[in-house]
């Protein structure tokens, strides 16, 4: 994260607030999550209260307060996935984990987090980590897919998903 | 088949999207032909001629809307493409964003030159980050061409455009909260009027218009309203690109006239139900509106056909549900979303989503009481038409269908005190 990526963003807007969300993705990404410096930060650049930028940080879902796993899976679990087997999907990812939805592995490496609707719904069930997408997901491929993001821990930076289906 | 129109471009062999490809098949000629041969008023005249209605739920015709827009104003005036899709079922912008970003912002393009704008975003989805990156290479390509800036193609019409990711809330698809959470607040739906042509983001005229829309816009000037609006209805005119999910053999987008029969698109298009699954309900529209069943198969997937039988069209997500499927279970994962959906502003739908939810878990586990299944229609009645935005609407329209189509399934839940189908919603 550089002054100048900064000052990119803030360019964009004739108003400064509108910064805010793209601003706080950028935090994220460079920290895990937002910190409570980050926070601060954010709102002295912008103008605003800290307690603004909490209301949006915790009004939004993909903003966290705090770390995770370094890998975050989100499993679809609305309607077109759960039709076609996202709670068979999550219980298995559960099973080679060693956790519950929503926790994350011991090793810092792994959380599992059940998303409402990913938009992928041609590939349903689906899942999502990072700026990738995986899909149709069967239960017998968690084992499979669970080992080929543990080869990759750090969040690839293109969409490279070798079980993504295109929808024709 | 058809012909295909957003989507012609996919069917190219090795078409990845490039400015380069784009303008190799005839891209970017319409914001030249528009820059010089019509003026603002002749292009707005020209969409309201074609018939375009808004491929992002509501229908609204698009050059009415763009016509809403003030003329003469000296304020700053803006065009937010919203690419923030979040309804379960519908998955078709993300297509349009990742295999032909050029097709986008040459809508963009000409639809702030009709509305007199200088500044235009792409308000995507956070969770989109590949399209977001893709939009975000398109956009510096056509800037580095002179496409997008000052000055454009020589002329005095000048845009600049901007992605910006939102940041994982379906209510920031509705218009009035994308701008509240595009002006960096929490996505609150406004109350209208004032509507956002005349007072939308930063208080300035703005024009929010959906993806799908705005891809159209080159293929209409190029090919002219009388070629489009020859397409579907008199009310419905052109293509629809719909994505089809759920218990069909090849679930995807397909593009095809607006008024293809409903049958003909699960049937033909989807390749039918999976092995050895019959019908049992389809949403046609995503997952906000009514469901139909088998005897609706006839119904043309245009606003007025689809309205006629008792549903809507939507976002054009279409979700097909096979026997066996337990429409309780159905019930409660739509309305789980719509619960943690909601924006909580309004009362009407901040309790009405968390009880109807409640109260469809409670049936679902078998704990359900008779007087549970008037509960529902109760809340439902007391959620529809009274809050800010349609959100509560969308939440409440689903569950009372299901009631209708359904109903002896939700008694059954309570006389047995246990699912029927075993729980469980998935094939």
């Amino acid at each position: 994260m550089t002054e100048e990526t900064i000052q990119r963003i803030l360019s964009r807007y004739p108003e400064r607030c509108s910064a805010l969300l793209p601003l706080m993705h950028l935090y994220q990404e460079a920290a895990g999550h937002l910190t409570e410096e980050a926070i601060i930060e954010l709102a002295g650049r912008l103008g605003l209260t800290p307690t603004h930028v909490m209301e949006v940080a915790t009004f939004y879902d993909m903003f966290r307060l705090k770390s995770g796993g370094r890998c975050e899976i989100w499993v679809c679990h609305n309607l077109s996935c759960a039709l076609l087997g996202a709670e068979q999907v999550i219980r298995r990812l559960e099973e080679t984990l060693g956790i519950s939805a929503g926790e994350t592995t011991p090793d810092g490496m792994f959380t599992i987090k059940r998303v409402e609707c990913l938009a992928a719904c041609g590939i349903a069930p689906a899942i999502q980590v990072g700026p990738d997408y995986y899909g149709p997901v069967a239960a017998t491929d968690v084992g499979e897919l669970v080992e080929q993001l543990k080869r990759q821990p750090a969040i690839s930076d293109q969409p490279s998903s070798s079980l993504l289906k295109t929808d024709r | 088949m058809y012909e295909k129109i957003l989507t012609n471009r996919f069917e190219i062999p090795g078409y990845r999207g490039t400015l380069e490809e784009y303008e190799a098949t005839g891209g970017y000629q319409a914001i030249a032909k528009v820059l010089k041969e019509h003026t603002p008023a002749g292009l707005i005249e020209l969409v309201k001629r074609s018939g375009l209605r808004g491929r992002g739920g509501a229908g609204f015709p698009t050059g009415v809307k763009w016509g809403f827009v003030p003329k003469g104003s000296e304020l700053p005036k803006y065009l937010v493409c919203n690419a923030d899709e979040s309804e379960p079922g519908t998955f078709k912008d993300r297509e349009l964003i990742m295999r032909d970003p050029h097709q986008l912002i040459e809508g963009i393009m000409l639809a702030g030159f009709a509305i007199g704008c200088q500044t235009a975003y792409i308000y995507i989805r956070g969770e989109f980050v590949a399209g977001a990156r893709i939009l975000e290479q398109a956009i510096q390509d056509a800037t580095a061409r002179g496409l997008l800036g000052k000055d454009i193609l020589g002329s005095s019409f000048s845009l600049d455009l901007h992605a910006h990711r939102g940041a994982g809330a379906y209510i920031c698809g509705e218009e009035t909260a994308l701008l509240e959470s595009l002006e960096g607040k929490r996505g609150l739906p406004r109350l209208k009027p004032p509507f956002p042509a005349t007072a939308g983001l930063y208080r300035k005229p703005t024009v929010v218009n959906n993806v799908e829309t705005l891809s159209n816009i080159p293929h209409i000037v190029m090919r002219g309203a009388e070629w489009f609006s020859s397409i579907g209805t008199p009310k419905s005119t052109g293509t629809r690109i719909f994505g089809v999910s759920g218990h069909v053999r090849r679930p995807g987008i397909y593009e095809c006239p607006i008024d293809v029969p409903m049958r003909e698109l699960i049937f033909e298009h989807a390749g039918g139900m999976r092995e050895g699954r019959r019908l049992k309900a389809v949403i046609p529209g995503g997952s906000s509106v009514p469901v139909l069943t088998e005897r609706h198969l006839d119904t043309r997937m245009d606003f007025e056909s689809l309205a006629t039988a008792g549903s809507m069209a939507g976002s054009g997500g279409v979700i097909v549900i096979a026997e066996g499927t337990c429409m309780v279970r159905v019930g409660e994962v739509v309305s789980r979303f719509y619960h943690h959906e909601s924006c909580g502003q309004c009362t009407q739908c901040r309790e009405g989503t968390a009880w109807l939810h409640k109260t469809l878990r409670r049936i679902e586990e078998g704990r359900g009481r008779t007087a549970d299944l008037d509960l529902l229609l109760d809340i439902c009645d007391n959620m529809k038409g009274k809050t800010i935005c349609p959100l509560s609407d969308a939440a409440a329209m689903p569950i009372e269908s299901y009631l209708k189509y359904f109903r002896d399934e939700f008694e059954q839940h309570v006389a047995e005190h246990a699912c029927p189908f075993g729980a469980r919603v998935g094939v």
